[in-house]
């Protein structure tokens, strides 16, 4: 299992070592810096590193490497999975780094996942319905690749043990899911009704895939033309973005962001909308857009200034589009009811839905 | 107010105010003041030094306050072994307290602990907790085990712990099991032979139901476990896969890739005409493609398995080609392994989509990434023949776009093109041609040449082309020098006329200016075949290549079926099998997927392994005789140091030898092995020296000692106590003589010289009756065998332990001091046999609270046998008699300064136990006399 562990900060100083069998000289992540060194960009470095000795497995989390020293042979993502969870608990007590309330205390209970006794003067369940779609889009518009990444998320305060049933309009648009451990996989086989007594508080209930190409709906469409002229230090930038399939909500919270060849001295650029920064370092453009309002589509355009004497770049930039569209679920995804058994208490029930851009790009 | 309060401090004196704090009588202060303590602890300043107040603090029913201390107590115990005993106590007690959560908590943190010292005390408590009501007892319990067992491995199995956690399998509460389960695989890794897990259908069937209840870590360690497991037929095969599936929708990947484990390896138990096996190929799919969607470092494990999968089972995902595109953000790791997959994937059916995906990728930015970009296109072309045409014309594009490294990527992968495609895309060569000055590649200028010297006689300027590189061949790499060489000698072959000159220029160049041998040797070839029969070296040099094969890369099948029952782990991420690089290589037990058994053909067929590897695979450690014997020659050139001695020459210990270093290392970490010098037996007083000398001593020794019970060697003196200088040591009794017998090495850097000895004043005067004999200086390294006479007319002081001799050795670096108990038999006289009047007088005259009644335990030995291992160290037997089927022996020995002892040594035939009842006048020498029979009659 995980011998020992290493935080690890951006400048490379290593904060925090815990060790939970012998203690592991902390020389083992010159390894680990090699590696980052290696690899240029933080995200880069690669997540298994073997050494003389050990195996090093680490994860890049807000800026802090969490690596761990493993020295038998033990599933990489056993360790990988708990790296994550121990980060999401630093998280949750650290805060915003202030230290949390509350050392946790241990309760027992039958339900390994829920603590004996809760109780709650206002019982209320709520669930969010988070679309995420990842797609790459090519130069002449059309879908390369689409699909849909959603979770459920619950917040789920109520008293004592209720056993919930959560049904769908259009549960056949999942096929593909994993689930909360509380989730009775019997019943959903069955039925196709989440049944689950919840853990209490806020928790995951099911991420599920939707990729079958004629439901992954592409909501925005991005009209560019972004070009070099041979010999010359300057270039073009055009780019507009319009609704595509929104189902009439309103697209909001839009950012582009294109990484510029390396060649890119600077952009001269005049949005119809919104603000934009080029950083000249990192060579990264983002353009906050804000709200897509049909009768004038926000467009960016204007000059290029590159580097005198320099060829021209050979690579094109992909677009990253960030949006955010509320109340719906891009999928189609629908809740039908939810049911409570166990407790005599009337609950507050919400569901409230969201879709937003994941990995979205388009390709020029 | 938040807990970040604690954080803040310093003022003068803390420690002085926490510890009055600690012991204030108010509650609420004393937890507060161990949170100041935890506080001070976690940001790494040393608070040990209130260790006792903060212990003191333990026995509170405040939970709280209870886990601060214990957390206090796992991170300081380490360094204050003595002070973590204090805690035991404690332990103990809350291990019985009524609140589970506190017995939990207690076994948990002696886990924690890890002081030798302690680990004896737990084991009671642990015990147990082991057998505990309640279920989250036993379940921190069993990870206990595993714990102890990483401390104490000995103590463990002897306690029978291992059964226990054995037994806790079939525990009805899930997470129990889960725990115990993931015990055993703990230990197991360190002992790797063993059949700690050996399952049965019973078992499986325990694991299946607790594998649907128990937690996300546990199911991981369940489905581990349950991939081990070879089922007896498909239907079983069939019916464990059927309740594994549902793990497939787990949120956490680690179950997932376990699952698919356990599923990949069992279907290969199934026939491919079961409805079964089509439904489950379908399933695996989506879960293997959602662990794409995770953070990145699960990703990058999950390609490195799917690279296995979609090579053992390709039709899996051979529609989801799609999740594999890269995306421009993608880490590096993740978008070359899915470029990898991509190739592998790629088929008639998509070659279009994946080649125009290629060709997006090779104008990317990252160089790496480009590079293999192109690499995949050239690997496409090879794979899809129906592409091939399309893939040369986008590698021309690419080459268009005069991207250096663009360029020479393309000049490879197309010279693979035209071996695997003969003379059908020759009309390119003139575009590579005009690329022949950029290429600063050693693979590219070799491709490039090969190109030019397979295809002269279509090249018109070949010869000048091949000129070109001649200038400057001895800057080349060798692989650009070979391919050289050899494009000249094809070219010359198919133009003799004008090329005579070049050719002869290129083999002076190879034969005469080379320091490569290879490069000599292939030149001295070609010289030789063109000058004695040049139609022969045509049909050599110019003879029809093989096609080369469709990939190249695939991973060797049997190799692929090991790593399939490896899936989830490093060996899988590497592609390697754990042999090959887990430290030490020891003990792995190759893997191999089940044989297809159906079950109307495999009652009982004995072929059929039922559990674990087969029987085939282990690995083969006993040797023949021969090795054997050879081994033991070897052993008599050896250089005198600590080999095992000839007596225990069983095969095992041959076979530990033979094997050298890879089997020493483990039966160390088992604590069977002799650790260097000290324990090793020496047979019947035999020094441990070398194998030959053994032998001689062997010899002479049964002789003149006659049974007389010599302890082994024991290190009196540790070298890094005294300068290098090691002592060992033991005490021998012979004919009426009681010497020392010594073994000094200098383990320095420096010689040693000037040895004297000194005996500190003791309880029976015993005292060195000649100077210590050292002959020759000590050279580092060395070791010396030393038999010191002593007698008992020295100065006589009672020491405490009785027995306690305190000694002073001296040499030219400084003098070196250290204490050791003698056994007491060894001052049992000769004549020590009381007259049978003057015994009964004597016994019934000492007063009945000198009595002393012991048990020897576990000593078989009949009266007989007992009484004449006895004599031979001077313990006479007086009289004899039998009473109620029980011989009673009545026997008398006599110490150095004239004290008498007596004894009644009773035998019940059957029982492995003897009591043995002591009369002296000085009661204090019993104790000492019980031990020395027991030494006595056990060895």
């Amino acid at each position: 299992m995980i011998h020992s562990l290493f935080l690890i900060n951006c400048s490379g100083d290593i904060f925090l070592e815990k060790h939970w069998k012998s203690v592991v000289s902390q020389s083992v992540c010159d390894y680990f810096f090699e590696a980052q060194e290696k690899a240029a960009d933080v995200e880069n470095v690669p997540p298994v590193i073997s050494t003389p000795h050990h195996y090093l497995i680490s994860i890049y989390r807000d800026k802090l490497f969490f690596v761990s020293v493993i020295q038998t042979e033990v599933p990489p993502l056993f360790v990988i999975e708990f790296l994550h969870r121990v980060a999401d608990t630093f998280q949750d007590y650290f805060g915003d780094s202030n230290v949390g309330d509350t050392l946790p205390t241990g309760q027992l209970s039958n339900i390994p996942w829920r603590r004996a006794g809760v109780k709650y003067t206002n019982n209320e369940a709520y669930f969010d319905v988070v679309e995420e779609i990842d797609a790459i889009i090519d130069k002449s518009g059309s879908t390369v690749f689409a699909e849909i990444q959603g979770v459920i998320d619950a917040c789920i305060k109520l008293s004592g043990m209720p056993d919930l049933s959560l049904s769908f309009m259009n549960p056949r648009l999942l096929d593909d899911v994993s689930f909360h451990p509380c989730i009775r996989f019997k019943r959903w086989e069955s039925e196709r009704v989440l049944s689950f007594i919840p853990p209490d508080g806020n928790f995951r209930l099911i991420s599920y895939r939707v990729s079958s190409q004629n439901l992954v709906a592409i909501p925005v469409y991005v009209k560019h033309s972004i070009s070099f002229k041979e010999n010359s230090s300057c270039g073009r930038f055009d780019v507009t973005i319009g609704p595509k399939q929104n189902m009439g909500k309103t697209i909001e919270g839009i950012t582009v962001t294109v990484h510029m060849p390396k060649v890119v001295l600077n952009m001269n650029l005049t949005p119809t909308q919104g603000g934009y920064t080029f950083d000249p370092v990192t060579k990264v453009l983002t353009w906050d857009v804000g709200k897509i309002t049909p009768q004038k589509l926000p467009s960016l355009k204007g000059l290029v200034n590159l580097q005198s004497g320099a060829p021209k770049p050979e690579e094109n930039p992909s677009l990253n589009i960030q949006f955010k569209i509320q109340q719906l679920a891009i999928s189609g995804l629908k809740v039908n009811r939810l049911d409570m058994y166990g407790e005599k208490y009337k609950p507050f029930k919400g569901v409230k839905y969201v879709t937003k851009a994941g990995k979205f790009q388009v390709r020029t | 107010m938040t807990d970040s309060k604690y954080f803040t401090t310093t003022k003068k004196g803390e420690i002085f105010e926490l510890k009055a704090e600690l012991n204030s009588d108010k509650k609420e202060k004393k937890k507060e003041a161990v949170k100041k303590v935890i506080a001070s602890m976690t940001v790494g300043k040393d608070v040990s030094a209130l260790f006792p107040d903060v212990v003191n603090c333990m026995q509170t029913d405040n939970l709280e306050l209870k886990k601060l201390v214990y957390l206090y107590l796992m991170n300081y115990a380490k360094s204050q072994p003595d002070m973590a005993i204090m805690a035991v106590n404690t332990f103990v007690k809350d291990c019985e307290d009524p609140n589970p959560l506190i017995r939990a908590l207690a076994v948990r943190t002696m886990g924690c602990i890890r002081v030798d010292k302690i680990t004896e005390y737990l084991c009671e408590p642990l015990r147990k907790c082991l057998k505990d009501e309640d279920p989250y007892v036993r379940k921190t319990a069993a990870v206990c085990v595993a714990k102890l067992h990483d401390i104490n491995a000995q103590l463990v199995e002897d306690q029978g712990f291992l059964d226990t956690l054995k037994d806790l399998i079939s525990d009805s509460n899930p997470m129990v099991v889960a725990n115990a389960v993931a015990a055993l695989s703990e230990i197991a890794e360190s002992h790797p032979s063993s059949n700690l897990l050996d399952l049965n259908p019973q078992s499986i069937n325990k694991l299946l139901t607790a594998l649907n209840e128990c937690t996300e870590w546990g199911q991981i360690f369940i489905l581990d476990c349950l991939a081990n497991y070879t089922p007896k037929d498909d239907r079983e095969a069939q019916s464990i896969c059927e309740r594994v599936t549902p793990r497939l929708s787990h949120a956490n990947s680690a179950v997932v890739l376990s699952a698919v484990k356990v599923l990949m390896k069992f279907m290969e138990m199934l026939s491919k005409d079961l409805d079964y096996y089509g439904t489950l190929l379908k399933k695996l799919a989506p879960p293997l493609v959602t662990l794409l969607s995770a953070e990145p470092e699960l990703q990058y494990v999950a390609l490195r398995n799917i690279n296995l999968i979609v090579q053992k089972r390709p039709e899996i995902l051979k529609h989801e080609m799609k999740v594999f595109f890269v995306k421009y953000n993608d880490p590096i790791y993740v978008k070359l392994e899915k470029l990898d997959i991509m190739i592998r994937l790629a088929s008639q059916a998509n070659i279009a989509q994946v080649l125009a995906e290629l060709k997006e990728y090779a104008t990317e930015v990252d160089v790496d990434f480009v590079r293999k970009a192109v690499r995949a296109i050239g690997r496409c072309a090879i794979k899809v023949e129906q592409s091939a045409e399309r893939c040369v014309s986008t590698l021309l594009d690419l080459i268009q776009t005069k991207v250096n490294y663009v360029v020479q990527e393309a000049i490879v992968v197309i010279k693979d093109i035209f071996r695997k495609y003969p003379n059908k895309y020759e009309s390119v060569i003139a575009t590579l041609c005009e690329n022949l000055d950029s290429l600063d590649e050693p693979e590219a200028r070799a491709a490039m040449i090969w190109i030019v010297g397979e295809y002269a006689e279509r090249i018109d300027n070949a010869d000048e082309l091949l000129e070109s590189f001649l200038e400057g061949f001895h800057d080349e790499s060798t692989q650009v020098q070979l391919q050289l060489l050899t494009a000249i000698v094809k070219l010359f072959l198919k133009k003799p006329t004008e090329t005579q000159e070049l050719v002869q220029q290129v083999l002076s160049l190879a034969t005469q200016d080379s320091d490569n041998p290879d490069l000599r040797d292939r030149g001295y070839i070609y010289w030789r075949l063109l000058s004695t029969d040049p139609v022969a070296a045509k049909e050599v040099v110019l003879a029809e290549k093989p096609l080369i094969s469709e990939e190249t890369d695939l991973i060797e099948p049997t190799l692929l079926d090991e790593l399939i029952c490896y899936i989830g782990t490093l060996a899988s991420v590497y592609h390697k099998p754990p042999s090959a690089f887990v430290e030490g290589g020891r003990g792995v037990v190759h893997k191999s997927l089940p044989p297809r058994t159906a079950s109307s053909e495999s009652t009982e067929s004995p072929e059929t392994a039922p559990t674990g590897a087969p029987a085939g695979e282990q690995p083969d450690v006993i040797p023949t005789q021969g090795d054997l014997l050879g081994d033991l020659l070897n052993l008599d050139l050896g250089p005198p140091v600590s080999g095992p001695p000839l007596a225990a020459s069983s095969v095992q210990m041959g076979a530990v030898d033979l094997l050298g270093g890879g089997l020493d290392s483990l039966i160390g970490d088992t604590s069977f092995g002799p650790p260097p010098a000290a324990a090793v037996p020496a047979r019947l007083g035999a020094p441990t020296s070398s194998g030959l000398s053994d032998l001689f001593d062997l010899t002479s020794g049964v002789g003149t000692l006659s049974g007389f019970y010599v302890a082994p060697k024991a290190v009196w003196l540790p070298a890094m106590k005294a300068k290098g200088l090691e002592i060992s040591g033991t005490f021998t009794r012979q004919v009426g003589s009681i010497s020392m017998d010594l073994q000094l090495t200098n383990k320095a850097l420096q010689v040693m010289t000037d040895f004297a000895i000194q005996f500190n004043r003791n309880s029976f005067g015993l005292a060195p009756a000649a100077p210590l004999q050292v002959h020759a200086p000590l050279s580092p390294n060395q070791t010396v065998e030393i038999s010191l006479p002593l007698n008992t007319v020295g100065s006589v002081m009672k020491m405490e332990p009785l027995n306690n001799l305190q000694v002073a050795v001296k040499n030219n670096i400084d003098v070196f001091y250290f204490s050791t108990l003698y056994p007491l038999h060894i001052l049992f006289v000769e004549d020590g046999k009381m007259d049978r009047q003057m015994f009964l007088a004597t016994w019934k005259d000492i007063p009945n609270e000198n009595e002393t009644q012991f048990q020897i335990r576990d000593c078989p030995l009949n009266a007989e046998a007992a009484s004449s291992r006895l004599q031979s160290s001077n313990i006479f037997t007086v009289a004899k008699r039998n009473v109620e089927g029980q011989d009673m022996l009545y026997q008398s020995l006599k110490l150095t300064n004239g004290i008498w002892v007596l004894a009644e040594l009773r035998v019940q035939p059957g029982s492995p136990s003897l009591t043995l009842s002591l009369k002296c006048r000085a009661p204090e020498v019993s104790q000492h006399v019980y031990q020395a029979y027991e030494t006595i009659l056990k060895n």
